[in-house]
């Protein structure tokens, strides 16, 4: 019984360890936001003399940050959005009707989760369907690189539905359109808020995408945002900090409030099998 | 009832921005495709002969691609297994380990790298300060600009980010195996590296196949993080595969970039092809 409570006391030390490195860099960043130029050049754990609320005002000013904001919240709430729109519907359609084409459409979906973009031809459809250098065009890839996996999960999900909802639908008259969204779309709403949550913090995350294909400083996320900020103010760290604290803050809030959603719909994938 | 336009609008719009660009890739990749020149001509196998030469450098990122992906999976699971089965346990404040140790992976790896490069820098750094601080000034290091150092210093930040995510999906897995198990196990007096390596380990490789299979496809496409941290330097000690592609893609050559890709795409579209059938029969099983 007493080696029993030695290790259980010897794993809440080592996980509060543990923990605490994970924190640590969040930690260093946080206190460092708050201090001058000076006292932050040595980025150490030693706690400001005086608050200096005025660096994030700074950091908005200079570093753009409330365009860059708007950008990133639209572009990733729209791909979101529209994502969890598309990726149901097709989820819907190709677990319903298990037909030899919709099997292999569903594979082939879904094996775009490995599959690498190619930054390089992607730059002629996007010249083609003129998204290049467009926010249009940033929404439709953030979307699309999120489909794979939305429809992975919604498909899985969908399979619970117990078929008899689409036979009572069809009864009281829908067609496919309404029973969809009257009557389907609701009852996935917990795998919605899952994937929709799932698709933002990716997106809000991405970095390559804008970097590949928008070249105008007023349709950057905030990832390009604070990317070019730490290239002009390296020395700066109060300043790097702060916009660092803006920059992750929603993220951050998302995954607090969302962190139910967000677990079950990475394990969901993964456990399940 | 179920019309097939449900599934054309997401089908569409994933053939045209990534099945296209691929298969484009695959032809364009025997060109001397280049944002400079108007023409562009058949080459063979030219931009393939240079990615694997000794003489170019393409053969460093594609060895450290492979490594970073080898060494970032083998630590993450060793690590976020000993979390996972540590939370597991009775552990005090949980939920709170479970919040902070998952908190990094939710955070944009390019900013990750930002906060790493401040505590890696040599002379104020955090870990330099600590090292002295404790007065073990001979260890410290020029961590990113030091040859020896500076890839493994680029893969424990990506081990710092991601173990906390392999812990969760663990965790999960760990919790979905029946406590009777482990009880019939201490009947027959079982310890506990017995009951790991004949209950916990068998019972746990779907999840482990699943969290490798994501930290494959992961690490061969990582790009934030060593862009930051090092830019492929010095030298070419941290250049990887989306490192070399980016560069290309400024420096106009997007024949060559585009056969990089392309052994990504083979490689990864090969694997992503056995793990969704590998995950699709554990489904059905």
């Amino acid at each position: 019984m007493k080696s029993k409570r030695l290790q259980a006391a010897v794993a809440n030390v080592a996980i509060g360890a543990i923990s605490l490195i994970a924190l640590i860099p969040i930690l260093l960043i946080v206190i460092n936001a708050f201090k001058t130029g000076a006292e932050a050049s040595s980025m150490s754990f030693a706690l400001p003399r005086s608050f200096r609320f005025d660096n994030f005002a700074t950091v908005v000013e200079k570093g753009k940050l409330g365009r860059s904001f708007l950008n990133s919240f639209a572009y990733s709430g729209l791909a979101a959005i529209f994502c969890i729109l598309f990726s149901a519907m097709a989820a819907f359609a190709l677990s319903r009707n298990r037909s030899r084409l919709n099997r292999m459409l569903y594979f082939f979906i879904i094996l775009g989760i490995a599959l690498p973009l190619n930054y390089f031809t992607l730059i002629d459809v996007m010249k083609w369907t003129h998204l290049m250098n467009t926010r249009a065009g940033i929404v439709v890839l953030y979307m699309v690189t999120q489909i794979p996996f939305s429809i992975f999960i919604l498909f899985g999900f969908v399979g619970g539905v117990p078929k008899e909802l689409d036979e009572a639908g069809v009864i009281d008259g829908c067609g496919p359109v309404r029973l969809f969204f009257k009557v389907i779309f609701p009852v996935l709403r917990p795998a919605a808020v899952t994937v929709f949550i799932l698709a933002f913090l990716n997106t809000w995350n991405e970095f390559l995408l804008p970097l590949y294909y928008l070249n105008s400083a007023q349709k950057w996320p905030m990832t390009l945002a604070v990317y070019n900020f730490f290239g002009q103010f390296q020395q700066s760290w109060n300043l790097v900090s702060a916009d660092i604290i803006l920059t992750i803050l929603p993220v951050l809030i998302v995954y607090l409030l969302g962190q139910r959603f967000i677990i079950a719909g990475m394990t969901s994938g993964a456990v399940k099998g | 009832m179920y019309p097939f336009y449900f599934i054309a609008i997401a089908l569409i719009f994933y053939v045209a921005f990534a099945v296209v660009p691929s298969l484009m890739g695959i032809y364009l990749s025997f060109t001397d495709w280049n944002s400079y020149a108007k023409a562009i001509n058949f080459i063979g196998l030219d931009n393939y002969r240079t990615i694997f030469s000794s003489d170019e450098n393409y053969m460093h990122g594609i060895r450290n691609t492979a490594v970073f992906t080898v060494a970032t999976i083998v630590l993450k699971t060793i690590i976020g297994l000993l979390l996972a089965l540590m939370v597991n346990r009775g552990i005090r404040m949980k939920s709170f380990h479970r919040v902070v140790l998952f908190m990094p992976s939710v955070i944009p790896m390019l900013v990750v790298g930002i906060i790493f490069k401040s505590i890696y820098e040599p002379q104020h750094g955090l870990i330099n300060e600590a090292l002295r601080a404790i007065g073990l000034s001979s260890w410290t290091q020029h961590w990113l600009s030091d040859v020896r150092w500076a890839f493994k210093s680029v893969i424990a930040v990506d081990v710092w980010k991601g173990a906390g995510y392999i812990m969760v999906i663990l965790l999960a897995g760990l919790q979905a195996i029946s406590s009777s198990y482990y009880e019939a196990a201490d009947i027959d007096g079982a310890g506990f590296w017995k009951k790991l390596r004949y209950i916990t380990l068998p019972l746990l490789m779907p999840s482990l196949t699943v969290t490798t299979v994501l930290n494959l496809l992961y690490g061969l496409k990582i790009f934030d993080t060593v862009y930051v941290l090092t830019n492929g330097g010095p030298g070419y000690a941290t250049d990887v595969v989306y490192t070399q592609v980016f560069s290309q893609f400024s420096l106009g050559s997007y024949g060559v970039g585009t056969a990089l890709i392309t052994v990504l795409f083979v490689i990864m579209t090969l694997m992503g092809f056995f793990a969704v059938k590998l995950m699709s029969r554990e489904e059905q099983g």
